[in-house]
């Protein structure tokens, strides 16, 4: 397994090489000199000045590319022309916020996606598979800034039962902080939940016919223990490492989401940034989501090969 | 987007025979609705001029945020604007950057797909590895940079959503490739001679055809989001064009006073993404009817 292991770990050293150049490319789809651009509306000569040295865009591409990615390697992703703040720490400032938010999605996600799943399964062609498909077709089909949109609407406008936007940190006020999480969570958590939902419905009909599934049936065990222990325990292996995958679903949703809800997180960094023609932040922020992903990725492939039994040997 | 791993997997190599393929999509009664509504939406937008009476850029100040009536069926936006003429006139916006994006998706990704899935070795090794550059950057963050740094328009809108689901198209390409080239027919046809380019032009695409048909209905949906999320964040379509996501972005500012005007764009792109979806489920069980457990 190590060997494994050590083989995979090496397999993302030329994904994140050809990620590094993909987002450094980014760069030269900007029309005409870059550091005019760079510069934001205001094109302060001197901003431009020094971005061209900066940049290095006297020399060949390739050269600017080593710079570049020497700079990425010490950490350095750039400087907001807005705030004139590093870019690293603009993105490590705003990702508490939606590391929150993700958590919450996730868990809400967790909550319907899993059951329905099983109850799908177990009702296979019956009302309550219909009822769980309909749920996953709901979730796969519904805009997630529109169902926040509609969460205000009803739960802020009409009811008032919660706040439409804001956010109070859980150190400030932990009730203060769920009131404000909990629609944009449950809004980013939808789509997750039809995804979840699907998986382990199909992961479970496999295993509900397999031969060990039988003979705990045959044993005389009860029939909730059998589905619980046996069955939905096999059938989470996968569903857990598709967990780590959705990570993107959660960083693209929240880009709308915290833009509907004016949650102060890393996808209203990337809104601001696109708003303000902050190019090197928009840059960091894929670059930083890109390998965080092949990250949680190798992670996942990870947690498979532990929790997979056959493939530990 | 849809798992690209499950179609991989899931697929046969050739669509099934028997029935004609009309009889069959009408038995798969959910399908045949999805695409009832998609060839609606068609209508709709190829003919907006005359469906909708009203101008959708015309103001009428004496129909601010006025409720829908007869008049204005679904009510009228902060500029006193018809918002049934310009959810109409949105449609086309929608319709057009799902399947332009799509289109530059299947244009790229195809023949990428084929080269790495025929070619094999380090063509396909190079490919695979920026395929996976692509995919580990997510959908909607890369087609947001790329649509920031092309510049907003709706069709630099299209270009980014094309781009950024070329991948899952390569992808999928390569392995349905990998599928169908082992089999005797190809080796009949490279045994009597033809070229390359023949065997896949003639003999290997029209065998995958099936899984990337599924795969454009869904990718389709994917992309109405898309243009509709890149429009909200005014990378899309400019104003005072009408798109259902610029419209949502507005409708966000008067939710208490006009909420019709968020109600009609966005269950609008519902409809559409769910149509799109229904068709795609409806032709994956079609095409392979082992998914349908």
């Amino acid at each position: 397994m190590q060997r494994e292991l050590l083989r995979r770990l090496a397999s993302i050293i030329p994904t994140l090489f050809c990620v590094s150049i993909l987002i450094f490319g980014l760069q030269q789809l900007l029309p005409g000199d870059p550091a005019v651009m760079l510069a934001g509306e205001d094109r302060d000569p001197s901003v431009i000045a020094y971005l061209h040295q900066k940049l290095h865009l006297d020399q060949p591409v390739a050269v600017r590319y080593l710079y570049w990615i020497a700079g990425v390697a010490h950490g350095d992703l750039g400087e907001s022309v807005r705030t004139q703040e590093p870019v690293l720490q603009l993105i490590l400032q705003k990702l508490p916020v939606t590391i929150e938010l993700a958590f919450l999605a996730m868990a809400i996600a967790i909550a319907i996606g899993i059951p329905a799943g099983v109850l799908a399964a177990l009702s296979k062609d019956g009302p309550w598979d219909l009822f769980a498909n309909a749920l996953a077709l709901w979730g796969l089909s519904t805009p997630n800034f529109w169902l926040g949109i509609m969460m205000i609407l009803l739960f802020s406008v009409h009811l008032g039962w919660l706040p439409a936007s804001g956010y109070v940190s859980p150190l400030e006020d932990l009730r203060a902080n769920l009131a404000a999480m909990i629609m944009p969570a449950f809004v980013l958590g939808n789509a997750i939940a039809a995804v979840l939902m699907r998986h382990t419905r199909s992961a479970m009909l496999q295993v509900l016919n397999a031969d060990y599934v039988r003979t705990a049936r045959a044993k005389g065990l009860p029939p909730w223990t059998v589905i619980v222990h046996h069955a939905l325990r096999n059938a989470l292996t996968p569903v857990i490492t598709l967990g780590a995958l959705e990570f993107g679903t959660l960083l693209s949703g929240s880009v709308l989401t915290e833009q509907v809800f004016s949650i102060p997180g890393f996808g209203k960094l990337v809104v601001d940034a696109v708003f303000n023609r902050d190019y090197a932040v928009i840059q960091g922020v894929v670059l930083f989501t890109a390998s965080a992903y092949v990250l949680l990725n190798l992670l996942a492939d990870i947690a498979y090969l532990l929790l997979n039994p056959r493939l530990r040997s | 987007m849809t798992s690209v791993d499950t179609l991989e997997s899931s697929f046969p190599v050739a669509a099934p025979v028997g029935q004609p393929w009309y009889r069959r999509i009408l038995r798969q009664k959910l399908a045949f609705i999805g695409l009832l509504v998609v060839i609606l939406f068609l209508t709709v937008a190829l003919f907006a001029p005359w469906i909708a009476a009203l101008d959708p850029n015309a103001t009428h100040w004496d129909a601010i945020r006025h409720a829908p009536d007869r008049m204005y069926w679904f009510g009228a936006d902060e500029l006193g604007r018809d918002v049934y003429a310009r959810v109409i006139w949105g449609a086309r916006a929608s319709l057009l950057a799902g399947i332009t994006s799509v289109s530059i998706a299947l244009l790229f990704g195809v023949p990428i797909g084929m080269a790495a899935g025929l070619v094999g070795g380090w063509v396909d090794l190079l490919i695979a590895r920026i395929t996976d550059a692509f995919l580990a950057c997510p959908f909607l963050i890369l087609a947001i940079a790329l649509a920031a740094f092309l510049g907003p328009s709706l069709t630099n809108a299209m270009i980014a959503i094309g781009i950024s689901a070329t991948p899952i198209f390569v992808r999928l390409t390569r392995a349905q490739v990998l599928q169908v080239k082992v089999e005797d027919y190809i080796e009949a046809a490279r045994s009597v001679g033809n070229s390359p380019w023949r065997i896949a032009w003639r003999h290997v695409l029209p065998n995958i055809v099936a899984p990337l048909l599924v795969q454009s209905s869904l990718a389709i949906a994917s992309a109405v989001i898309a243009e509709a999320s890149l429009s909200f964040l005014g990378l899309g379509q400019q104003p005072p064009a009408p798109s259902w996501g610029s419209m949502l972005n507005t409708a966000k500012d008067y939710l208490d006073q006009a909420p019709w005007m968020a109600i009609f764009p966005g269950m609008s792109i519902f409809f559409l993404v769910l149509a799109f979806n229904l068709v795609g489920d409806g032709l994956r069980d079609l095409f392979d009817p082992r998914s349908r457990s």
